[in-house]
């Protein structure tokens, strides 16, 4: 008994005298995990980028090629479908920051504490119901005389039936609640007190907002921007199902592993959408939007 | 403040060694060329020699329409009787294109699959599948003979599966919205305009053939004999003749139940179809339309129940296969997805007895005349020579008309 107590002790006084040891214990199993299971697969992956396929039977033929990269720059519609995606996700980011700060801003300035508790849970619920029920939900509405093409009638107006704008709005909708939490939680952190100097100072609200709320708004702007752009360039489905014959940079992903039997092609097109966050983030990180997150 | 700099530097530094790794591996591995290798060898697969008991469940890949249990309509239900028959409980899944269908048996999970032409030599020559021993299937003796020893179900003499049934690529339209009533390609292909946003058509490589088909008849200079087998220069026609229909198309589709939704709002009111999509829209009355066979001729399948190379529950599979094509439940199924019956005795079972006439399934001549589905590889369908492009040509064609 008391040799395993000093055995303890002696082993606990080790590791308080060497710190580096005691990170390397606490660290390694979560580390391995990281590196093994998470940035092994995507290496992998990645590295399969550079194989290609028999042609007949689809078999994966293990032999370092460029071929898959020199189509994916070479051909213009390659070009095309990045361009398009690319809008796709700045159109739906700029559209969910637009809906969400004035939600936002009353939820952490105006509401009653009560209501605020009612529009979070409203906020929130919708990430309750799946996914594919939501975009159908949009398909049905927007279908040829759906609930869309009816509330517009009066105006003399029709909706825009499937196609680009369609898979915008759905996106929109299903990524709202990811850009209103990030921004009304840094709502909720600028003190009340700064936006009432503001107006002692005679500023109008739209002053106040463009000099002291959101410059002290940015990270979480950043934050809301980074799950709504990141999750519609990743999106494959929502396209399938409200975008008519429109295909974006996921799709020729998905494409080439289930149509095609093409896993090199379709690892090969992955790395589009992983230099596009790695340029995002290091366009984010020199405007200093990482520094207060 | 300080890991995240170094988290994107770790990223990019592994970006850029993947580069480096490949930009030297390319010299050495450029060597690869393909395009005149003979078809590679048929990979050795054990055949079943008996079928004992079932091992209790079965995993199917196969098309909509081919295990039905009651859950579209009641009285459709073939696949309850088999299980309480065998004991072998069904799992099904659905596979909306040949190509899907081939990925899903390269994972290994399943035991059959309904393929058609063009994946059953994709999955023979991958080892996926099995020969198949007809002794061991009672029902092989009765099937159509002309449906026997063809090249998309067998090779050197070898069954590689037993015939499901076959039919034809329709062309459905809503009977009030399209008007005069079409009796071509046309309708969807050079003068699909007057439909400009109401077109729709099946979403997967293989209906470059289709073009390739109407092109056929339309454009002899060409000379494509077999729409299946395109050289360079007719493989852009065909891709020119759907870089234009693409402006016109609404939507594509692949998923069945998208394009009965599709008719049914008139999102789209023309385009390509198989008979059970104009069943369920009929079926439901909530539009008109009509499924024709235009006077060019049609694409179709013919397809084939194929045993995984390593099926975990082989007896259940031989069970199926002997089960699908009994005369009264090919019957049914023939019925219910709308196609010609593989079974010659399934004509005497059918609820409606003009059946098997209006499907001419007894007619080796129409059959013949069918433009079935059917993998196209280099070395061309039509002996011309290795001058012709791949299924990988045609994939990256397909991205490049939807655009």
């Amino acid at each position: 008994m008391d040799r395993y107590q000093g055995l303890t002790q002696r082993g606990s006084g080790w590791l308080h005298r060497h710190s580096n040891a005691r990170l390397l214990g606490l660290l390694s199993l979560p580390a391995a995990w990281l590196v093994l299971a998470y940035l092994g697969a995507l290496a992998a992956m990645l590295l399969a980028a550079f194989w290609s396929t028999n042609d007949f039977t689809g078999a994966i033929e293990h032999t370092t090629t460029l071929t898959n990269f020199t189509a994916l720059v070479t051909q213009p519609v390659y070009r095309t479908i990045a361009v398009r995606s690319l809008e796709v996700a700045v159109l739906v980011t700029v559209v969910d920051a637009v809906v969400a700060m004035p939600m936002a801003y009353f939820m952490a300035k105006v509401a009653s504490p009560r209501t605020r508790r009612l529009l979070v849970v409203a906020v929130l619920t919708p990430l309750w119901a799946s996914y594919l029920v939501k975009a159908y939900a949009w398909r049905v509405m927007l279908a040829n005389g759906g609930v869309v093409d009816w509330l517009l009638a009066p105006f003399g107006m029709h909706g825009p039936g499937y196609g680009l704008p369609a898979t915008v709005l759905t996106l929109s909708y299903l990524w709202l609640p990811f850009m209103v939490l990030p921004l009304y939680a840094g709502l909720e952190r600028i003190p009340d007190t700064l936006l009432e100097a503001s107006a002692d100072q005679g500023a109008r609200a739209g002053r106040t907002f463009r000099s002291i709320v959101l410059p002290l708004l940015y990270p979480a702007l950043f934050a809301g921007a980074l799950f709504t752009f990141s999750l519609s360039l990743g999106d494959y489905i929502t396209v399938k199902i409200v975008g008519g014959a429109t295909q974006l940079a996921s799709n020729v992903i998905y494409d080439n592993i289930t149509t095609g039997g093409n896993l090199p092609f379709a690892a090969a097109a992955a790395f589009f959408p992983i230099l596009v966050m790695v340029v995002f983030l290091v366009g984010a990180r020199r405007t200093g939007a990482l520094d207060e997150l | 403040m300080n890991g995240r700099p170094r988290t994107l530097a770790v990223m990019s530094g592994l970006l850029g060694t993947l580069l480096l790794a490949a930009g030297c591996g390319s010299s050495s591995g450029s060597g690869s060329n393909n395009s005149n290798k003979a078809a590679p060898a048929v990979p050795k697969v054990p055949v079943q020699q008996t079928v004992g008991a079932g091992e209790g469940q079965l995993d199917l890949v196969n098309w909509a329409g081919y295990a039905e249990d009651g859950t579209n309509d009641k009285t459709v239900d073939w696949v309850h009787p088999f299980e309480k028959a065998t004991g072998c409980k069904i799992n099904e899944k659905i596979g909306n294109t040949s190509d899907e269908m081939v990925t899903l048996m390269k994972s290994g999970q399943y035991d059959g699959v309904s393929a058609s032409g063009d994946a059953t030599l994709r999955l023979v020559y991958g080892g996926d599948v099995a020969p198949v021993n007809t002794a061991l299937v009672a029902n092989y003796a009765t099937i159509q003979p002309f449906l026997k020893d063809r090249p998309w179900n067998s090779v050197n003499g070898q069954m590689y599966g037993i015939p499901h049934g076959w039919g034809a690529n329709l062309l459905m339209y809503n009977s009030s919205s399209v008007t005069p009533a079409p009796t071509s390609w046309a309708a969807v292909f050079d003068a699909s305009s007057p439909y400009k946003g109401k077109v729709t058509a099946y979403d997967s490589p293989i209906y470059i053939a289709d073009a390739a088909l109407y092109l056929k008849a339309t454009k002899p200079d060409l000379k494509i004999t077999n729409p299946y087998a395109l050289d360079k220069t007719q493989l852009a026609a065909a891709v020119d003749l759907l870089k234009a229909q693409r402006k016109n198309v609404g939507e594509y589709w692949a998923d069945y139940t998208k394009e009965v939704q599709a008719f049914e709002s008139k999102n789209s009111v023309i385009g390509t179809t198989w008979q059970v999509i104009a069943n369920l829209v009929t079926t439901d009355k909530k539009v008109g339309v009509q499924a024709i066979t235009p006077k060019e001729g049609t694409t179709g399948w013919s397809d084939t129940w194929m045993i995984a190379a390593k099926a975990k529950h082989p007896n259940c599979m031989y069970k199926w296969m002997n089960w699908i094509t009994s005369a009264k439940v090919n019957a049914q199924v023939a019925e219910w997805f709308g196609e010609a019956p593989a079974q010659s005795l399934a004509c005497a079972e059918t609820a409606d007895k003009g059946f098997c006439t209006t499907y001419h399934a007894a007619d080796k001549v129409y059959s013949d005349a069918i433009a079935y589905w059917t993998t196209p590889t280099t070395h061309c369908l039509d002996g011309r020579g290795n001058i012709c492009t791949d299924y990988t040509a045609w994939t990256q064609a397909w991205t490049d008309i939807k655009g």
